[in-house]
């Protein structure tokens, strides 16, 4: 048992019914970093996050949350963390500031009014302050929900793809402050789907059918996969792809805007593939190191 | 261009609505289920005619006579008698305790009055708080007094057995003489609204949080479940008790209905009967997954508080399995509370016996809803 993990948990399963939604997942966050945690729709990850704040009863598995037990101690657990629901679930009949009090008194803050002000100032709602949280649109929505949830002050975020559904301009100021908070000693857990946050976090996790397949830093995931990827770009390569994909080596095939990524872990093999097509007039072919997403399609792929 | 209207539009439409009926079994189940089970539980136990009514009978008079006109008033089927007393004083008691509804006494010398010819009174003393309870059976009284004792007067009493009937039956309405119906509804409308609107108000508390989706939210803040149910059910006590003073300011000011017993103990048993139901709804709540299922319970509730408990139909006429479901509702115990309070000037002693099923009632009620309460989503 180390102090200086926020979360360590080991072999943590949640079963519904037949289905295992987490099978033996191991998290191990050092205190203050910010992780990102990915997957596909369904694989586990809001599971895994309700089981950290003691939502879920775990089925098997050990650990602790902020050192406190995560099977017995889930009471005290929720006093010290702070959990972002993937849906927005304030009261949509509350203003942001009855939302905000209300929760104060929940946790029975002292000097409520001036902790309350502060949250409201530091995340830009005093203007809005007397608006019903129903009718707020997507980013403001998310700003009440993260203003809510730091109001108690907790060691530690969990937060549920707090993005999702949120413009360009909402997200990258909800990831400032993030970083803001996490400069402030706190740690954070957070899932997204977008590959740009991923890239802003210390470490990612990958969790696939509710097992954890990729652990790491972004550039260490990428490594960890021993992708190659080739770049076929010109006017026609769209009809390329169906060839393409079907030739053996090749572990997946896609576009990533206009350009056609052809990925696989038999480098040999690709560089026979795409020799035709570098003598192509109006075909430019390159390498370039995977991206995430590369990486996660394959992994998705090769999960099938 | 599209029709204006379309049939495969409203097919489009029908089907769906079909679809989602279907993946909700539990709802629909209840709504099958339900009325058939009230159909069944209703039609057995209502009965507009009440027989067996609970009577204490004092005897003072040794006679054969007066052992006649007994068994008589048993045979009419009208009257059980619960309990023999020589003293009417005792049998007033049990009047005021609730544990009759009528108090007949033969007084002493009645069969030598009736051998003499002299007619004397049979006092019969009616708790007139249920209005429907008592009319059927008063009405028998004077056939029981003409042929009572048809098979004593024989021999050299038989002379008595034609024209005037040999006793004098004398009917005493207490506690509401002229037998005003409101007197014994309007006491009774406010149990059963109070029923009715309490646990509507909170079978939708954790309902409406679990379908809007701040229900998860609650659950991640450290409120325990004892904490959520009083703040939900607190607030709810209060709209009961204005609600509960506007009925009564009606009652007294536009229906008249006396209020000759103590207010103060009213309140204290309106509290308690208001926190009891709002229990319910919280209970319903714990377990409807959805605002229709909530309804369907309130209803499930409602029906038997009107019905069994006494307000719509007499409670001594029921079978005694549905007087023992009537016993487990509150409304059923408010609805004499409030008669007892309020027409018979009831005081802590009478209503107590009453009073402590409300309390065991609410605590067990709460108990089921603090179990059933899940901290997880599990």
């Amino acid at each position: 048992m180390t102090s200086d993990l926020a979360i360590d948990v080991r072999g943590l399963t949640k079963r519904f019914g037949k289905k295992t939604a987490v099978d033996h997942v191991d998290i191990a966050v050092p205190s203050g970093e910010v992780w990102g945690f990915l997957g596909p729709n369904g694989s586990g990850k809001t599971t895994t996050i309700r089981m950290l704040c003691g939502l879920l009863h775990p089925d098997d598995g050990t650990g602790t949350c902020l050192g406190l037990d995560v099977l017995t101690q889930s009471e005290a657990i929720k006093r010290q963390v702070g959990y972002m629901t993937q849906k927005f679930s304030f009261w949509e009949d509350l203003s942001i500031r009855e939302n905000l009090e209300f929760v104060a008194r929940i946790y029975e803050l002292d000097d409520r009014k001036a902790k309350v002000d502060h949250t409201l100032e530091r995340l830009g709602l005093v203007q809005r302050q007397n608006q019903l949280a129903g009718e707020l649109s997507g980013g403001w929505k998310q700003r009440m929900a993260l203003a809510a949830c730091m109001l108690h002050a907790p060691k530690l975020l969990l937060l549920d793809e707090p993005t999702a559904g949120v413009d360009p301009k909402a997200r990258r100021d909800f990831w400032e402050e993030i970083h803001a908070l996490s400069e402030e000693g706190l740690t954070v857990l957070v899932s997204t789907h977008y590959m740009d946050e991923a890239e802003r976090c210390d470490r990612i996790v990958y969790i696939l059918n509710g097992k954890l397949i990729a652990k790491g830093s972004v550039a260490e995931v990428i490594a960890q996969s021993g992708l190659t990827t080739f770049v076929l770009e010109g006017p026609h390569v769209r009809r390329l792809l169906h060839t393409i994909q079907s030739q053996p080596g090749v572990d997946y095939a896609g576009f990533f805007g206009a350009a056609l990524h052809v990925s696989g872990r038999d480098r040999a093999a690709l560089e026979r593939i795409v020799a035709p097509y570098r003598h192509q007039a109006d075909v430019t072919v390159s390498e370039t190191p995977p991206n995430l997403e590369d990486v996660f399609i394959h992994l998705q792929e090769q999960a099938k | 261009m599209t029709r204006a209207f379309s049939f495969a539009r409203v097919y489009a439409i029908l089907l769906k609505e079909f679809l989602q009926m279907r993946r909700d079994q539990i709802t629909m189940g209840m709504i099958v289920g339900v009325p058939l089970m009230q159909l069944f539980l209703f039609g057995f136990a209502i009965n507009f005619n009440p027989h067996a009514l609970p009577t204490v009978i004092s005897v003072d008079d040794p006679g054969t006579l007066a052992r006649s006109v007994v068994v008589a008033l048993e045979n009419s089927s009208y009257f059980e008698i619960v309990a023999q007393t020589h003293s009417p004083k005792d049998a007033r008691r049990m009047l005021q305790e609730g544990k009759a509804l009528f108090a007949v006494e033969i007084p002493a010398n009645f069969t030598r009055d009736i051998v003499r010819g002299t007619q004397p009174d049979l006092l019969i003393e009616v708790d007139a708080t249920d209005t429907a309870a008592s009319s059927y059976a008063i009405a028998a009284v004077n056939g029981i007094a003409s042929t009572a004792l048809r098979d004593d007067l024989k021999g050299p009493l038989a002379s008595r057995a034609q024209g005037p009937p040999p006793f004098n039956p004398v009917t005493h309405l207490l506690y509401n003489p002229e037998q005003v119906t409101q007197y014994s509804i309007i006491p009774g409308l406010l149990a059963v609204i109070l029923t009715m609107t309490m646990v509507l108000m909170t079978c939708l508390a954790l309902t409406r949080e679990r379908e809007r989706g701040t229900y998860e939210n609650l659950l991640a803040m450290p409120a325990s479940p004892v904490e959520i149910m009083l703040g939900k059910i607190a607030p709810n006590i209060v709209i009961g008790a204005i609600q509960s003073a506007i009925i009564l300011l009606v009652a007294r000011f536009v229906f008249d209905v006396p209020m000759i017993g103590s207010l103060t103990l009213l309140a204290v048993a309106l509290v308690i009967y208001i926190t009891a139901n709002l229990a319910v709804g919280y209970t319903f709540s714990t377990v409807a997954e959805n605002q229709l299922q909530a309804m369907q319970m309130t209803m499930f509730f409602l029906l038997p508080a009107i019905l069994l408990s006494g307000f719509a139909f007499p409670f001594d006429g029921m079978p005694v399995w549905a007087q023992w479901i009537g016993e487990v509702l509150p409304a059923t115990h408010f609805l004499r509370i409030i008669r007892g309070i309020l027409l018979k000037d009831n005081g802590f002693p009478e209503i107590w016996p009453d009073l402590w099923p409300l309390i065991l009632f609410m605590f067990v009620v709460m108990g089921i809803a603090l179990a059933r309460f899940r901290r997880t989503l599990d």
